[in-house]
């Protein structure tokens, strides 16, 4: 019985904890509650992703309403990959969480950290299962407007205006998400995704056809940060809380990431886009303006933190780069690096965490000497930097590898050369962070420091070698990601 | 002729361009907000303009009646609108708490004092 409800209550277990947590008050009632939401709803996408590997796309109609009509959540191969990643990495972040909470947000907050963290982490998750165009940007706009909250609490006042800022370009964002789907609901008189994407092929390209692509485009790339509206990331994942940080880093552009792809490729069918419009040209050039401009730009940041958000916006170029290929192996690259590009960064954020608690917002010159006062945080760092150079053995030479794949695959030596040269621009900026862990004396706030705390550490470690499993194991990332992508190339008229 | 029949969609994409302008022109954290009202507000129209048919009755059926306006539009935007009050409302509380924090709410006075907080 309960088998049958598991999209609804995919959803419905962080929204319904969410003002429970606010309810509950104290903080260690309401960390609790989030930390069994964070399990739960995780054991329930495992479950999904079984019953779709198992039995093939699950359709839910939501309060029995049949769909087109209804709101129907779909589950099928390239959403279930996804809901897993983000309910497992929220659930990890949730259970690193309780130190970190306690050294850098007021006590009286903590409940109210735990309910916008859980709002967000529910508006994620809806916008990845459900199937209906409209409801995709009210999730959006719950998490959306969760995710403010949450960069909002971090301590350092700039935390504020960089709230403020996303604030704007965010609403940008789904408005113009929203001024697309108006359009493709007058072209169509349908909001269902599945029915949008038998629709859509019937008309001849009518120009608000276009207009709505052009539109959705834009939007969603302001929400994923695509190079050059990635403005609004650096600041607030610099001054965000380190597990927001962690939490936002690993999903909300992630989930951003699929949401293209399922109209890109779902919607509009990858032929008609990439054929007829210059979509995949305009995506190639500025993946790779994001490869080389953000990893310059991440070089010479003072500050770690600032330092790793710029890489995003970079790594964010590779995802992107796979999907401007519109081809099997473009786009199982694109999304084996969105599972691994979540691990790597999940695992540098929590443990930035690990090094804010002993010196304050972590710059090149405070982490001096970090190899030697917290060598388990410093020796996690460094995997997560390798992985994201993409050295044999670590999750991100995988997803390279299947890029060159890609990039090959089209005869274009040049874009594989690209993506060589990229990485060893990452090579620079990891290796500053490096060189100021293990070759510097201690800076004088590292000299009396002690190690994270186990509960910190472990969750954060897990990630760190989750980064080294995901590169010598691939069945399941790589496995996940080709089912993915078959998924939604098969979606096609 | 055609700008009359379409006065409707000219005066929605005039109010998005406009509302646009005034958050990307204006340095004042406030007049944004209003401006991303104004922006948010004209996707309304949008939405409704063709939603409704001139003669078209709510469509219930009844003897007599057989030109229907489509109600969806209208509770669609009836959500947005809910999302829209909670951008705004959001929006003004971070403004005050920026108001609090930096004692100024004017755009460039901010990024000069942030970029001071770079430098410590």
């Amino acid at each position: 019985m309960i088998a049958l409800q598991l999209p609804a209550l995919q959803v419905l277990l962080p929204l319904a904890a969410a003002p429970l947590c606010l309810l509950a008050r104290r903080s260690g009632a309401a960390w609790a509650l989030a930390l069994a939401t964070g399990w739960a709803v995780f054991a329930v996408a495992v479950a999904l992703m079984l019953q779709v590997a198992g039995s093939g796309p699950i359709s839910y109609a939501m309060g029995g309403w049949a769909p087109p009509w209804g709101i129907e959540y779909r589950v099928d191969a390239a959403n279930a990959f996804v809901l897993v990643l983000v309910s497992g990495v929220g659930a990890l972040a949730v259970t690193y969480a309780r130190e970190s909470l306690a050294r850098k947000i007021a006590r009286e907050q903590h409940a109210l950290f735990w309910t916008a963290y859980l709002l967000c982490l529910g508006g994620l998750l809806g916008v990845t299962v459900t199937g209906d165009a409209f409801n995709v940007f009210v999730f959006l706009e719950i998490s959306s407007l969760a995710t403010y909250i949450l960069i909002a609490m971090g301590r350092d006042r700039r935390a504020l205006y960089a709230s403020y800022q996303y604030l704007i370009m965010g609403t940008i964002g789904a408005t113009f998400i929203v001024i697309g789907v108006g359009l493709l609901y007058l072209m169509t008189g349908t909001l269902n995704i599945v029915d949008l994407a038998g629709r859509i092929g019937d008309a001849s390209l009518a120009r608000p056809k276009l207009a709505a692509l052009a539109f959705l485009t834009v939007g969603i790339s302001l929400k994923l940060a695509l190079f050059p509206l990635h403005l609004w990331l650096p600041n607030a994942y610099a001054y965000a809380p380190s597990v927001a940080t962690a939490f936002l880093a690993a999903t909300a552009t992630k989930v951003a990431v699929y949401l293209l792809l399922r109209f890109g490729f779902g919607v509009f069918g990858h032929s008609q886009v990439f054929s007829r419009l210059p979509l995949g040209e305009v995506l190639l050039v500025l993946s790779i303006g994001a490869m080389f401009v953000a990893s310059v730009v991440a070089i010479y940041q003072a500050d770690v933190k600032r330092l790793f958000a710029y890489s995003s916006v970079a790594q964010i170029g590779y995802i992107t780069l796979g999907a401007s290929l519109a081809s099997q192996t473009g786009l199982t690259a694109s999304i084996v690096h969105l599972f691994n590009h979540a691990v790597t960064k999940g695992a540098i954020f929590l443990l930035l965490g690990c090094v804010a608690l002993r010196v304050g917002q972590p710059t090149i010159e405070r982490i001096a000497g970090l190899g030697r006062r917290m060598p388990w945080t410093s020796a996690g760092l460094v995997i997560g930097g390798l992985s994201l150079i993409g050295v044999p053995g670590t999750a991100g030479f995988v997803s390279k590898w299947y890029l060159v794949l890609a990039a090959l695959e089209r005869g274009w030596w040049w874009l594989a050369a690209l993506i060589l040269l990229s990485s060893l621009l990452a090579v620079v900026y990891v290796w500053r962070v490096v060189e100021s862990c293990y070759f510097r004396e201690p800076s004088p706030r590292l000299a009396q420091a002690p190690e994270a705390p186990a509960s910190m550490l472990i969750p954060a470690l897990a990630l760190a070698a989750a980064c080294v499993y995901f590169g010598l194991s691939t069945g399941f990332s790589v496995g996940g990601a080709a089912a993915a992508a078959a998924s939604l190339l098969q979606a096609l008229p | 002729m055609e700008i009359v029949d379409y006065v409707n969609y000219w005066i929605a994409m005039l109010l998005l361009v406009t509302g646009l302008f005034i958050v990307i022109a204006r340095g004042n954290l406030v007049k944004k907000l209003v401006g991303l009202g104004i922006f948010q507000t004209s996707v309304y129209l949008i939405y409704i303009s063709p939603a409704k048919i001139l003669g078209a009755t709510a469509p219930i059926i009844a003897p007599g009646y057989t030109l229907y306006s489509n109600p969806l539009p209208h509770v669609l935007i009836l959500t947005a609108i809910v999302v829209g009050v909670a951008t705004i409302a959001l929006g003004l509380a971070l403004v005050v708490r920026i108001h609090e924090a930096f004692g100024t709410i004017e755009e460039d006075a901010i990024n000069a004092l942030a970029q001071g907080d770079d430098v410590e």
